[in-house]
């Protein structure tokens, strides 16, 4: 390691190793970030949902878009996995199905970009104990 | 560097430690291993979360998952449910004592939810170990502005203006201090940080150096630049290996990084840092004795003035902070005086650390704003009084504070409230009492303590202390005399009044404070031969209520010395000469038919 010679080395570093640790930050104010669950259950799994949980990372990451990507369990949406499910603050969440690279592109072009909801939509067809 | 997209924080504090967390981690980084998501999923060891109770603690992040009480062979199950399968493992989150509901997220729990983290804003969150985790969370940004930006006065003028006290106990102007260390001309000054916590049943400062050390180094370094000092020395007790562990491995990460040793930060500035042990003497975290133990010299307080702002360690200027008060430091640089003058009351800005500890459901470290009241602590954030019993008084400041009772649940706690109430704010130790605490057992308890950690410098905390343990163990053994009362009052006032340091001139707080709250308690001892709270074994005599005993035979089974006889559902009965008065008939029996006469 070299030696830190300046203010604006620190700072330099510091934006750096930011972002080793804005997981953290982001998971104590997850109600001001957009969240995005990916389902991941074994048929999510087995039709690609790590692929577009990994490429969800990278790409928000790359675009510099704060949002929260965890997983979840079976969303009961088997037909038409994977399954993610989009909620923006202060909004209701919405459940996309058949979410492949291209689509996940999509919705993070228009939906958390423009909040304009794209294709596939997969409509609440129950009510939680939440609500 | 491949991102992360989760992280797992195990606590790797004292008390999580001593269950095995560290084997959790081991077993986690096997497991997820196993699975190839290593470089997916970052496990990591931070400083305590303040949940003691519910330890060891496992925090998942980003959706922020608080696990209790784990142990490593729960791992398996995390593993494979939560992180592979995505369902959290609803049997080890933590539950509402109250409603008994899951509360899976650490937002939502009352612990958490009226604390403010200022000083302990990294424990938890952070890999102590790690300065590149500090510098990403503003760390050393605060000295860097500092060297680069403003003068040592401006700095000094900011921490006055903030209205920090001393954390340590006493509560003197962290800025003023400063001031006039800057102010003593001399060619060597030095920078200590006390961390020698020495009150039973503290642990903050502790915490603090296992969860954030850098942050206590930083301030230092800060606080060098401002009284023109280039030496900065740890004063830690050598019972915290831990914390001397870590602060170690971040002394040396800070000279690697330049931001420690010569030229920080191509400003010129110097300044470095020692650790000197200590042998976990009380009366060391006094400051005149602090040095001299540091001087190699008998732990031994000294007359002031001189002030170690003028004459301290080796005859030099000294500035002593304590390790909480330093680690307020960096945030009131970054956040400015007025931010943090806008928490707290008039006389009192910020926050304190406190260490639940006692008869509390949720034993752990808090660290709440100043003016909150002592209800709020106790039912709110400490969940309430163990196995639902009747709150009696809290004892704070240690064995150089007193006791607040329920008359005090609702004023605002802040340095001036507590001294008013007879207490005071003292390091940050909060011993939580019930109705089955003998008040006078209490003073007995902390003269005790007292007795043991006088130097024997003076006469009157020698000599008297002793004395006054001595009434006291009279009067809890059933042969007090109501003028003893009035002689532990005088004995206790020329002790104050005479004794050489802090330690003396506080010594008899806890039996004033309890004569003055309880003196009925100190009045059934003496003139009936009675305590109230059953726990003077002298005083106490075990007896069955024939009406309601059932006959049981349950405390009959329990008896360690066949001293309880009687039939099978017939009255039984306690045959006083055999009776060692352990008690345990009276926790066992479920009818209340055992009475304490």
């Amino acid at each position: 390691m070299n030696k830190i010679k300046s203010l604006a080395d620190l700072k330099k570093l510091q934006s750096e190793v930011q972002s080793k640790i804005k997981l953290r930050e982001k998971g104590d104010n997850p109600d001001s970030l957009i969240q995005i669950k990916v389902s991941m259950a074994t048929c999510g799994i087995a039709s690609g949902a790590k692929e577009t949980m990994t490429y969800l990372i990278e790409e928000l990451d790359h675009q510099g878009i704060d949002a929260i990507v965890t997983q979840t369990g079976c969303m009961g949406y088997c037909y038409a996995e994977p399954t993610i499910e989009v909620t923006i603050p202060g909004q209701k969440p919405v459940v996309y199905g058949f979410v492949n690279k291209t689509k996940a592109q999509e919705i993070i072009e228009k939906h958390l970009k423009f909040n304009e909801m794209v294709d596939g939509i997969i409509p609440a067809a129950y009510a939680t104990i939440n609500n | 560097m491949a991102e992360y997209n989760m992280h797992i924080l195990v606590c790797g504090g004292t008390g999580c430690k001593a269950s095995q967390s560290e084997l959790i981690k081991t077993n986690f980084k096997t497991r997820l291993n196993e699975f190839g998501l290593a470089d997916e999923i970052q496990v990591i060891l931070t400083g305590c979360f303040g949940f003691c109770e519910k330890g060891p603690i496992v925090k998942i992040l980003p959706d922020n998952t608080f696990y209790t009480q784990v142990t490593p062979e729960d791992v398996d199950e995390i593993v494979e449910e939560h992180i592979i399968k995505g369902r959290k493992v609803e049997r080890l989150l933590y539950k509402d004592p109250e409603t008994h509901e899951i509360v899976g997220d650490s937002k939502g729990m009352d612990f958490y939810k009226k604390q403010i983290r200022i000083a302990l804003r990294n424990c938890g969150f952070i890999n102590p170990e790690n300065i590149e985790e500090y510098i990403g969370r503003d760390g050393y940004a605060a000295l860097g502005t500092c060297l680069s930006e403003k003068t040592p006065d401006e700095v000094i003028r900011m921490i006055k203006d903030s209205g920090l006290r001393g954390r340590g106990g006493g509560g003197f102007p962290t800025g003023l201090k400063w001031e006039l260390t800057r102010k003593s001309v001399s060619d060597q000054k030095y920078v200590v940080c006390n961390a020698d916590e020495g009150d039973p049943g503290a642990f903050m400062d502790r915490s603090i150096l296992e969860g954030d050390p850098h942050s206590v180094l930083e301030s230092m370094a800060i606080c060098g630049y401002c009284i023109g000092a280039d030496k900065g020395l740890v004063y830690i007790r050598a019972e915290y290996p831990l914390a001397i562990e870590r602060l170690k491995i971040a002394i040396n990460q800070a000279r690697e990084y330049g931001l420690l040793g010569n030229d920080i930060l191509g400003t010129g500035f110097n300044f470095d840092i020692e650790i000197r042990y200590g042998a976990g003497a009380f009366v060391c975290g006094e400051e005149t004795a602090l040095i001299h133990s540091m001087e190699g010299k008998r732990g031994e307080p000294g007359v002031k003035p001189p002030f170690p702002a003028e004459k301290g360690y080796n005859g030099k200027p000294t500035n002593v902070n304590n390790v909480e008060t330093f680690a307020n430091i960096p945030v009131i640089i970054n956040k400015g005086a007025e931010w943090f003058a806008s928490i707290g009351t008039a006389n009192s800005k910020g926050t304190k650390v406190f260490a639940l500890a006692g008869k509390i459901n949720n034993v752990g470290l808090i660290e709440v704003p100043m003016g909150i009241t002592l209800r709020e602590i106790i039912y709110d954030i400490g969940g309430g009084i163990k196995d639902g019993r009747e709150f009696k008084a809290v004892q704070t400041g240690g064995p150089s504070g007193g006791c607040l009772t329920k008359s005090f649940l609702d004023t605002p706690i802040d340095y001036d409230n507590l001294v008013a109430a007879g207490s005071m704010m003292g390091s940050g130790g909060m011993i939580v009492l019930d109705d089955s605490d003998c008040m006078v057992a209490i003073a007995k308890f902390y003269l005790e303590f007292t007795l043991d950690e006088s130097c024997g410098k003076c006469t009157p905390c020698r000599i008297g202390n002793k004395r006054l343990y001595e009434i006291l163990e009279k009067i809890t053994e059933g042969n007090g005399k109501l003028e003893d009362l009035d002689r532990l009052r005088m004995l206790s006032t020329v002790i104050k009044d005479t004794s050489l340091c802090g330690l003396g001139q506080t010594s008899p707080n806890p039996v004033l404070s309890t004569l003055d709250h309880f003196y009925d308690e100190y009045l059934a001892h003496v003139t009936t031969h009675k305590c109230l709270a059953g726990q003077c074994k002298a005083l106490v005599n075990y007896a069955i209520d024939t009406d309601r005993c059932t006959g049981c035979t349950l405390c009959f089974r329990n008896c360690p010395v066949g001293a309880i006889s009687g039939e099978r559902r017939a009255p039984h009965y306690i045959d006083k000469s055999l009776c060692i008065k352990c008690g345990v008939c009276f926790e066992k029996c479920k009818f209340d038919a055992v009475l304490i006469a």
